[in-house]
């Protein structure tokens, strides 16, 4: 069976679900559709006094791709600030293909997707809608 | 006699091809369907023997190409039962539904209505919005009934005197439902309202016969109709076509331009500025007269028996959800549904991991969506060329899907 894409780590990031779930009280939130596919990630953040997350929630109203993402995210945002995340995305956009270099934990899982390019937006997404929360 | 489903996938070199050791099985035919040998050759004799602009030339080229465009159309309005000069040739379904709500619509009134439904295609909601914002029209939508059919019910709630045109999908792209037209025209009609149909669904499934159902338009895309990509149709009663003003300018639509004025040429020309898309006309052209052979009663009957057995197979998978009406009658070869616990898409990789083509997501009908609560479904649409080998790697992936992905 030819399932290179759903790859056990994948998979078992989505189930993990790490951070799902919304925050009570957050500093900041944001919401991200992709309106190929219909996709919708929100995220809630606290923030300390430098902008770093001190708490991070997700809701995913999407694919695997998506809550595997959300959940590899959520597992180390905590400490970073703006540009703490941006050097996630890069993490995140090697696993890809899309930039040269080695791609650090946990976002090696979606190494596969390089040759899914119409799949990666997934994986971006909630990359996308922490970066807006934290503009 | 029974359908000879080998002969028909013969004609499609596409479905001989395989990819990463496996054969493809294509259930995306509402996306885009598959073009025959018929097509691809008309095609080519164009390009190879024919080639020219249209309509302007006096060199031999160009007497081929005109006629072979011309033609073209003499063929498509055969297999619409309708006259060819009220056949009109598109950039594809969307852009003659825009030539309509465009054209047609600048003859309507602020506060005069359009009549559309909850389980229209995005490109049968958003150019009667723009019309909106342009000149002041009112939309009212029909909602949906739970099994997925446009709910004529409450037509009569929803038709008004101030109601000038009913714009419906013949066949929905999502549920397969077939459009109960003798309904909606009587309807429609008792209070002075034009209907337009959305055929792109229902045009790939054979022959029509336009004068009978009384509506007066009807557009489709060539793509999904075994056709080229890039054309489209729009039927228009003559006389409505006639009161009607150019969409865009530009050459071939003229009657006589000086800078004081210029007079219109009439239908279909004065919808078709510019040079056409000859080759992919010539193309649908060559679909049309294909369909036009086909034994489409008993193309049909396969069609509905591939329908079953994935209904039946569906079923057996715990968790899956169809999603439309549950009977065969009045539908079309369109089933979509839902795994609990995996999402669309997700379905839809691991079916292309067995080499099943399928549609995942919204299908461009957000309202629906919504209506049903549904972040999208997985769509399995069907050709004539489609056979059981097809349906049962789909069943097998969605089996795999479910035992894996949650
Ligand atoms: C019911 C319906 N209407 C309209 C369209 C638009 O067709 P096109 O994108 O080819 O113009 C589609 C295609 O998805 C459709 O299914």
């Amino acid at each position: 069976m030819n399932d290179q894409l759903y790859q056990d780590r994948i998979v078992a990031l989505a189930k993990a679900k790490t951070g799902a779930g919304r925050l009570e009280a957050p500093t900041k939130s944001a919401r991200r559709d992709n309106p190929l596919c219909g996709d919708r990630v929100t995220i809630d953040v606290k923030l300390d006094g430098q902008g770093r997350i001190t708490e991070i929630a997700h809701q995913v109203r999407g694919c695997l791709l998506c809550q595997a993402s959300a959940s590899a995210l959520s597992a180390v945002a905590v400490g970073r600030d703006a540009a703490g995340i941006a050097e996630v995305r890069h993490d995140a956009e090697r696993a890809l293909g899309r930039q040269a270099g080695e791609a650090h934990e946990p976002f090696t899982a979606f190494v596969p997707v390089a040759a899914h390019k119409s799949r990666q937006e997934c994986v971006l997404l909630p990359l996308e809608a922490l970066k807006d929360a934290l503009a | 006699m029974s359908f000879d489903v080998a002969a028909v996938r013969r004609q499609f070199p596409i479905l001989s091809e395989i990819i990463d050791g496996r054969p493809i099985h294509y259930l995306d035919n509402g996306a885009s369907a598959q073009t025959p040998l018929a097509v691809i050759d008309a095609v080519r004799h164009y390009e190879t023997t024919s080639r020219a602009n249209v309509l302007r030339g006096v060199h031999r080229l160009a007497e081929r190409a005109t006629e072979a465009y011309e033609n073209a159309r003499a063929e498509v309005a055969t297999f619409l039962g309708v006259q060819p000069m009220e056949t009109v040739f598109t950039g594809g379904c969307t852009a003659a539904i825009n030539l309509v709500a465009y054209s047609y619509g600048s003859l309507l009134k602020p506060g005069d209505r359009i009549l559309l439904s909850e389980l229209e295609h995005h490109s049968n909601i958003v150019p009667w919005q723009l019309l909106r914002t342009r000149s002041g029209v009112e939309l009212d939508m029909i909602p949906v009934t739970d099994d997925g059919r446009i709910d004529l019910a409450e037509l009569p709630r929803l038709l008004t005197p101030k109601t000038k045109l009913v714009s419906l999908a013949h066949v929905s792209n999502v549920t397969g439902a077939l459009l109960d037209v003798r309904a909606v025209v009587s309807a429609a009609n008792a209070v002075g309202a034009k209907v337009m149909l959305d055929g792109a669904q229902r045009a790939p499934h054979g022959p029509l016969d336009l004068p009978s159902l009384g509506i007066d338009f009807y557009v489709f895309a060539g793509h999904k109709a075994y056709g080229p990509n890039g054309i489209g149709v729009l039927w228009g009663r003559p006389e409505l076509l006639e009161a009607m003003p150019p969409f865009m300018g530009g050459g071939s639509m003229i009657g006589r331009v000086t800078f004081a004025e210029t007079t219109w040429a009439p239908a279909p020309r004065r919808f078709e500025a510019g040079t056409p898309a000859i080759g992919p006309a010539i193309g649908l052209g060559a679909a049309c007269t294909w369909m036009q052979r086909l034994d489409w009663s008993a193309a049909h009957d396969h069609e509905m028996a591939l329908v079953q057995r994935l209904m039946d197979g569906l079923q057996r998978v715990d968790g899956t959800h169809l999603f439309g009406p549950a009977s065969l009658q009045n539908r079309y070869p369109v089933v979509s549904f839902t795994l609990d616990g995996v999402h669309p898409h997700d379905v839809a990789q691991t079916l292309d991991s067995f080499g099943v083509a399928v549609r995942a997501g919204h299908h461009c009908a957000q309202p629906l969506m919504d209506r049903f609560d549904l972040d999208g479904t997985t769509r399995v649409s069907m050709a004539p060329y489609n056979d059981n080998s097809d349906i049962d790697a789909l069943l097998a992936g969605v089996a795999h899907a479910a035992k894996t992905l949650r």
